[in-house]
């Protein structure tokens, strides 16, 4: 009776220690990937053009990223981005509820590896290619078909693997 | 310079407790060496965190962006309150404030406490001194507060818009003085259960400890439950939420060791099952903490999602709870039963209390739990109020009898027969309630119960005071009064809101009037208004109670854009028998507004009652303390007398 209630702590605690093992899903993933971007056009969030569905149907495969200047992330992430366009990829930019202002501001500090920004003020395209977080990435073939979505900040190790999505993508 | 000084005397806290914890084993093992150094480091180490927790405030109210903390929490913009509140709008801020809050309480009991066995404080301490250890570890080598970033940032990302509110600048600290203060019941009782000395002594100088934390967590509750009453705009005051359970369940167990304290104190009984209730209290709130931080069950409160700061906590968990069961089972037997009683008599309500309120926080942990259960099962399951509100009730409604009848019961034996009146009376009292109320108009189970049985409540817990003089009263009897008369009063609120609220879902024309219960609301206008860090849409209304005056009332549609967030600010007014709730929703596509308007009878009882349960603890709390000082007064009177005649003799 007297060793009950540690009995009783240490099944409570065997029960955390398996769910902290797998935590609540809380990355989605894509319901979009494999299918055709859908139809949209953003204006422009900077100097740089903005960004509508149909500039990604030219036969190339690129980076789509989902990003905002309010997202610390967003900033670790950046140097792999440079690094990536220094490669030769080219990189789109989706700016999630953003100003013009802060996503100058951004681009000044951090560098610009983007060839059009679009400004996604209530977040429909990011809802629409299926993307709940930011940072996210997605690799878009030359017909405008998602094909992997990258969750989360890219870091140094996500490099190489991006740059070999985007080979498959362009086959 | 500040980050560096604030980490810096984080660390020195921490060597500290080591230190404290080191002098603890060594005087229990037998040594006399460090039985001195005690007292002195445990204040040292209370005055190290404040300055530490002192530091981390500067740094947020000069938002220090080269702080990865402020940077992430907090924005130039922002108004003064809530850069100070950000400080504590967060994990590793509100961490610190935990440590901070655990090494002060450990300083004044090393201050003030000089009732017990030295041996036992110095226990005591020691305890205090370990569990704060494994806090130091969690924030030092994983939520260090005062991270600096390689480069400062241009600009912070704001706090979440939903905690920029007066309300959070007090919530969560008054909720930690309780959480955090109930660390010193576990403490009082590991270092009783180390040195075997349970009785009346031990109970009278935990019970202040024990209150002081329990009024601020009842405070808390309170607190907490308004604020997401009037900022989520749902018109709800409680949703049985993972978190909110979270500080439920301290608040039983504390209720329940509050009570079973007073049966120790004066009656010398209940031992092993106070030392139990000490430890439960206290591990309810780190089981608490466990639940937010990891992230383990989804919460309108999830902050800081992480498994390895939520494997952090259960390891700590494991090893404190853990440790002190296994002291409990090994040391438990060697506590003396106390005293014996006889079932009718004040004891047997306390007990009958006691086990009521342990039956409630079962429950509570159970459906809070019950999800994780299932879940690794494969089944995802959510529990709500159709599980609490009527299994809650099964072991609620007889704990609120019993509470109504037991203070008018004697110590050790009474008989039923002395007490037969009050309870024939009330009762009589309760069916005539429930029968006036149905003949009204028809009720739901609960609410019709809750309304009977809380005005009986209400009366009866006035009943100790019939025949005594008022002024002659002891402050902690009157205490007893106004906190049973507050739940009661809280009960009534309760029962009132879900038995009588009006809702009324209307899409408005300017210059429509709508009607909910006895108000006519009229919407004047639409039109934006301007914050420091936000703009709002804002509709004018204009309310009359039944034909009355026109009031005017503004709710809001804030958008904030640091961080980028929509709330809405639902606008309050307030009568004596309750209060009129308004939220301004979107425009439809032909011009109309969407309003959801509540009129909520005596919706305000809930904490009122909250309030004066929490005032009744405060009364108790003086009453105990005034008494010991007083007690002291006449030891000191008294050992100066002898010292006198000992010189006169001695001459």
């Amino acid at each position: 009776m007297i060793w009950l209630p540690l009995a009783l702590f240490l099944g409570f605690v065997v029960l955390f220690a398996m769910q902290l093992r797998n935590p609540a899903e809380r990355e989605v993933e894509s319901a979009m990937i494999g299918k055709p971007l859908p139809q949209f056009a953003l204006r422009a969030a900077a100097d740089v053009p903005g960004l509508a569905n149909t500039d990604m149907a030219d036969g190339k495969a690129r980076l789509l990223n989902i990003w905002a200047s309010w997202c610390v992330p967003c900033a670790a992430e950046a140097p792999q981005l440079e690094a990536l366009r220094k490669q030769g990829v080219e990189i789109v930019g989706v700016a999630i509820r953003d100003r013009p202002d802060d996503v100058a501001q951004f681009l000044a500090r951090y560098g610009n590896p983007y060839s059009r920004i679009g400004a996604d003020d209530r977040s429909t395209v990011q809802m629409g290619i299926g993307s709940s977080g930011i940072p996210e990435t997605f690799v878009v073939d030359g017909k405008g078909v998602i094909r992997y979505q990258h969750i989360g900040d890219i870091r140094a190790e996500h490099v190489p693997m991006l740059i070999e999505k985007l080979k498959e993508a362009s086959k | 310079m500040i980050a560096e000084f604030g980490l810096a005397a984080l660390w020195l806290a921490a060597a500290l407790a080591g230190l404290q914890l080191f002098a603890g084993i060594v005087t229990l093992r037998g040594g006399e060496g460090l039985a001195g150094l005690t007292r002195p480091l445990a204040i040292l180490q209370g005055v190290l965190t404040a300055l530490s927790f002192a530091a981390l405030m500067l740094l947020f109210i000069r938002t220090d962006l080269s702080v990865k903390l402020v940077v992430a929490n907090s924005h130039s913009a922002k108004p003064f309150i809530f850069k100070l509140a950000g400080t504590w709008g967060n994990h590793e801020g509100s961490m610190l404030l935990w440590v901070a809050v655990m090494a002060g309480m450990g300083a004044l009991i090393a201050l003030l406490e000089r009732r017990l066995p030295e041996r036992t404080i110095l226990a005591t301490l020691a305890t205090q001194a370990f569990v704060g250890l494994g806090f130091y570890a969690f924030l030092l080598f994983s939520s260090n507060p005062f991270e600096r970033l390689p480069r400062p940032a241009a600009e912070g990302m704001g706090l979440n818009p939903l905690l920029q509110d007066i309300g959070l600048a007090f919530h969560p600290p008054t909720l930690y003085l309780g959480y955090v203060g109930l660390s010193v019941a576990f403490s009082f009782a590991v270092g009783a259960l180390l040195t075997g000395q349970v009785g009346p002594t031990f109970a009278k100088v935990m019970r202040p400890w024990v209150l002081g934390a329990w009024i601020f967590l009842t405070i808390g509750i309170a607190a907490g439950s308004y604020w997401a009453y009037y900022e989520l705009g749902w018109g709800g005051w409680w949703f049985w939420d993972p978190v909110e359970n979270a500080s439920l369940m301290p608040w039983l167990a504390g209720t329940a060791l509050l009570h079973s304290v007073s049966v120790l104190a004066a009656r010398d009984a209940l031992r092993a099952w106070t030392v139990m209730l000490g430890v439960v209290a206290f591990s309810m709130s780190m089981v608490g903490t466990f639940l937010v931080r990891s992230g383990i069950l989804t919460s309108v409160h999830a902050f800081a999602v992480d498994p390895e700061r939520g494997s952090f906590i259960l390891v700590l968990l494991a090893i404190y709870i853990g440790g002190a069961l296994t002291l409990f089972a090994l040391k438990a037997g060697s506590i003396a039963e106390g005293e014996r009683f006889s079932a009718t008599s004040r004891e047997g309500a306390l007990v009958f209390n006691n086990v009521m309120l342990s039956a409630l926080l079962g429950i509570v942990l159970l459906g809070t739990l019950y999800p994780l259960l299932t879940e690794a099962f494969g089944v995802k399951v959510s529990v709500g109020p159709p599980y609490f509100n009527p299994v809650g009730a099964i072991f609620a409604v007889p704990m609120l009898v019993v509470m109504a009848i037991g203070p008018l019961l004697r110590w050790r034996r009474d008989r039923v027969a002395r007490v037969r009146g009050p309870i024939i009376a009330g009762g009589l009292l309760f069916v005539a309630l429930l029968v006036g109320l149905l003949v009204w108009r028809p009720f739901g189970v609960l609410p019709l119960i809750g309304l009977a049985l809380s005005v009986v409540l209400m009366i009866a817990s006035l009943l100790p005071l019939r025949g005594r003089n008022l002024l002659r009263l002891p402050l902690a009897v009157w205490g007893m009064v106004v906190a049973h008369f507050g739940l009661g009063l809280c009960l009534f609120g309760m029962a009132a809101d879900s038995a009588l609220t009006v809702e009324k879902l209307a899409a408005a024309r300017v210059g429509e009037v709508t009607e909910v219960g006895p108000w006519q609301v009229r919407l004047d206008a639409v039109e934006p208004v301007a914050g420091p860090n936000w703009a709002a849409l804002e509709g004018r209304l204009s309310a009359r109670y039944r034909n009355g005056k026109a009031i005017a009332v503004a709710p809001q549609a804030r958008s904030f854009w640091t961080p980028p967030q929509q709330t809405s600010e639902s606008a309050l007014l307030t009568r004596w028998n309750g209060q009129l709730y308004a939220v301004l929703g979107d425009e439809t596509d032909d011009g109309r507004w969407q309003l959801r308007l509540w009129w909520k009878p005596f919706v305000t009882c809930i904490w009122y009652g909250g309030l004066l349960v929490a005032l009744g603890g405060l009364l108790a709390l003086i009453g105990r303390v005034a008494t010991d000082l007083r007690r002291r007064a006449a030891l000191g009177k008294i050992a100066s007398r002898k010292d006198e005649l000992a010189k006169v003799r001695g001459a």
